[in-house]
């Protein structure tokens, strides 16, 4: 918004809770954090200048994202027709970076107040009314008062700007935890595909970072989890190159009816079929890049109010499986910045209901429809059964074969 | 909103000359405090700005060579007649303008006050004023860059006194826009039996259709008064979507462009207002 031109004489003010982030250069080993931008991502971040920044620190292309079943053959894989990115692997420092860059560009009208804790808010009545400011109060801890037309709660999942705004959110947390943790791969490679792998237990997904180093996540349940945080790191090795190539889960029944499939869709789509790679095999693992964090999924039932508007996961938390979590929020950021654009060059009240409904239906419409489908995957895929597993199967090889379904993935 | 007239020979009190309606006075003084409900009784005012201050900001743009987007109304000298709360000169002072704001309604001009005073940009930039648009000529000579009267020439009881009011308040080519209703059989049955019997878009008794404008009279009006019309848009308000929209047609709501003529000739004009017959004036405007 700072670089909006019709927010030229505005004033925005960003409070976050940690310190400030930047680097020249990035230290040699990556961060266990990292993030799938996608396309509609890179251009949010290059119309604020930001991108440049992340392409001279750090980052990983990648063209191809294989992604298959540990209980049948069943495989979907997803790359562009033209030889271009599909999407990149940017650690999240980096991206911090980057914009930390860009805000500094713009100080002129946004000021950050890092390390700042919001103790308190105070909402305005929608109705003028007496002599009590119509905007909202925020108070930070260290007793500065701040007085603003409109407040964006933008901090994550557990949001004290929706919960002290009294909106109801929908949540569930999965028995699962996500694993993370930086890999070196045994031989250098190509490393332009992301691998995905659905086992019973949760998906394991391994996400390019450099030719020689790879990301790893892997939800799995709490247990497992923190079996694997506690195992030696040879023992971690193990667990991730049996995870990705053992078959141990896999029936011949289902095996021959994928099979099945399989021919009948050559014979109808020649190209309807893809080759499965193999994905390449981890030899080490960083030595304190293991962590883990727990998951769940959270939709808040209204995006605003007045003065008030959620984004990112504070609106909405999803599961990491289809590696489109920050990609919401980033298209959340698009969304709301093109209302209160258009917002500022009508003179309008910045705060105004009106404009934030429009953005909070139009992002609704988008991002129900991709947090219902993420829950459902992760949940279809977290079964052994035998009717889910094939009705999964064929699914997985239909939709492979059907191009048109899988460029709206 | 109102604007409303009063042939006052000395000010400030009125003779029984003034043609000051104490009736659509005290309409508006009721609502006075409702004014910044955008869901209550002024929405369909608050979601005309969607379209109103996009037409003004375009149209002074689409005039001028060098503007700062940021600020695209900045240094603009812009005169709200009938501004009410303060609903249009809020927007257009966001934009950048020096916006003056006049009702003869002290109410309005106090909520329309109380209201800018929590914005620091926008308390420098409005100044309110509870009068008539008669009272401040005198003062205000060829003072303004534009003209805004929405949604007030309807509620005026000489039309043609207040065009040339406006006009000598203005500068050479500055902008007159003027928004209001037309006097037709849509415009009543739309206007006034739906939007304000039965479904209260309009708060009741707030229209006279016989007080409504159709754009040929206003328009020869302008003419013959210095003016020259550039622009007549019709609007239509959706009342289920709770939005307006530009229309073909000037059936219903309509929205006029006009600017005053650079030549500095005000052949008929005195300073002291016009005389009594200017009563019966009015009268005959309400035939229909």
């Amino acid at each position: 918004l700072g670089h909006d031109i019709h927010f030229y004489d505005k004033k925005i003010a960003l409070l976050e809770a940690g310190p400030r982030k930047e680097y020249d250069h990035m230290p040699d080993s990556y961060s266990n954090r990292v993030s799938s931008i996608s396309p509609g991502s890179v251009t949010l971040l290059r119309s604020c200048g930001a991108w440049d920044h992340v392409c001279s620190l750090r980052l990983k292309p990648f063209r191809r994202m294989q992604v298959w079943d540990a209980c049948s053959e069943a495989m979907i894989v997803f790359e562009k027709d033209d030889l271009d990115d599909m999407g990149y692997i940017v650690e999240n420092d980096v991206i911090m970076s980057a914009l930390t860059k860009q805000l500094d560009a713009v100080a002129a009208r946004v000021e950050v107040f890092y390390k700042s804790k919001a103790v308190g808010y105070t909402w305005p009545l929608p109705s003028q009314s007496c002599d009590t400011s119509p905007w909202v109060q925020v108070e930070l801890a260290d007793g500065r008062r701040l007085h603003t037309k409109l407040l964006i709660g933008a901090d994550g999942h557990n949001s004290v700007v929706r919960k002290k705004a009294e909106i109801k959110n929908i949540e569930h947390q999965y028995d699962q935890s996500a694993v993370v943790a930086t890999l070196h791969l045994s031989e250098a490679t190509d490393n332009n595909v992301a691998w995905q792998r659905f086992l019973p237990t949760g998906p394991i997904a391994l996400l390019p970072l450099s030719d020689t180093a790879s990301s790893l996540v892997w939800s799995t349940s709490h247990d497992h989890a923190s079996e694997l945080l506690a195992m030696d790191e040879e023992g971690f090795v193990d667990s991730i190159n049996s995870a990705f190539w053992s078959n141990v889960n896999h029936s011949d029944f289902i095996d021959t009816a994928g099979a099945m499939f399989r021919s009948a869709i050559s014979l109808l789509k020649p190209s309807g079929t893809a080759v499965r790679q193999l994905p390449p095999s981890v030899a080490k693992v960083d030595p304190e890049s293991r962590a883990m964090f727990p998951l769940g999924m959270g939709h808040a039932t209204e995006y605003v109010q007045h003065r008030v508007a959620l984004i990112g996961d504070a609106a909405h938390r999803v599961h990491p499986l289809a590696g489109q979590g920050v990609n919401l929020g980033f298209g959340d950021i698009a969304c709301l910045a093109h209302h209160l654009s258009a917002a500022a060059f009508n003179g309008s009240d910045l705060g105004s209901l009106k404009h934030l409904l429009r953005f909070e239906t139009e992002r609704q419409r988008h991002n129900v429809s991709l947090i219902a489908a993420t829950d459902v995957l992760k949940r279809l895929y977290s079964t052994t059964l035998a009717p889910l597993v094939l009705l999964r199967t064929w699914g997985l090889q239909a939709t492979n074969a059907l191009p048109s379904v899988k460029v709206r993935i | 909103q109102l604007a409303l007239f009063r042939f006052t020979v000395n000010r400030p009190f009125s003779t029984s000359h003034s043609s000051v309606d104490s009736k659509e006075m005290k309409k508006f003084q009721l609502l006075a405090h409702k004014w910044w409900d955008e869901e209550g009784e002024y929405a369909a005012l608050h979601s005309m700005n969607d379209i109103r201050v996009p037409f003004i900001r375009d149209t002074l743009l689409s005039m001028s060579s060098n503007y700062h987007l940021g600020n695209p109304l900045s240094g603009i000298k812009i005169l709200d007649v009938g501004c009410g709360g303060g609903l249009l000169s809020e927007p257009l002072g966001r934009l950048g303008a020096s916006v003056t704001g006049i009702d003869p309604v002290e109410d309005n001009i106090r909520t329309a006050d109380r209201h800018k005073s929590f914005d620091p940009v926008l308390a420098k930039r409005i100044q309110y004023k509870s009068s008539s648009l008669e009272e401040i000529v005198e003062e205000s000579m060829e003072t303004f860059d534009v003209i805004v009267a929405s949604e007030v020439v309807e509620h005026v009881a000489d039309l043609e006194t207040f065009i040339k009011c406006c006009s000598q308040v203005l500068k050479p080519e500055g902008s007159l826009f003027i928004t209001t209703i037309n006097r037709t059989q849509l415009s009543y049955v739309l206007g006034i039996v739906i939007a304000e019997k039965i479904m209260g878009i309009v708060p009741e008794g707030t229209h006279e259709w016989e007080k409504f404008v159709p754009p040929e009279e206003l328009e020869h009006l302008l003419e013959s008064n210095g003016f020259s019309v550039k622009t007549v848009n019709g609007m239509l308000y959706n009342p289920l979507s709770g939005s307006w929209s530009w229309m073909e047609s000037t059936s219903l709501n309509y929205a006029v462009h006009a600017v005053k003529c650079g030549a500095r000739a005000q052949s008929h004009t005195t300073d002291s207002p016009p005389e009594t017959d200017s009563q019966q004036r009015s009268a005959t405007a309400g035939t229909a």
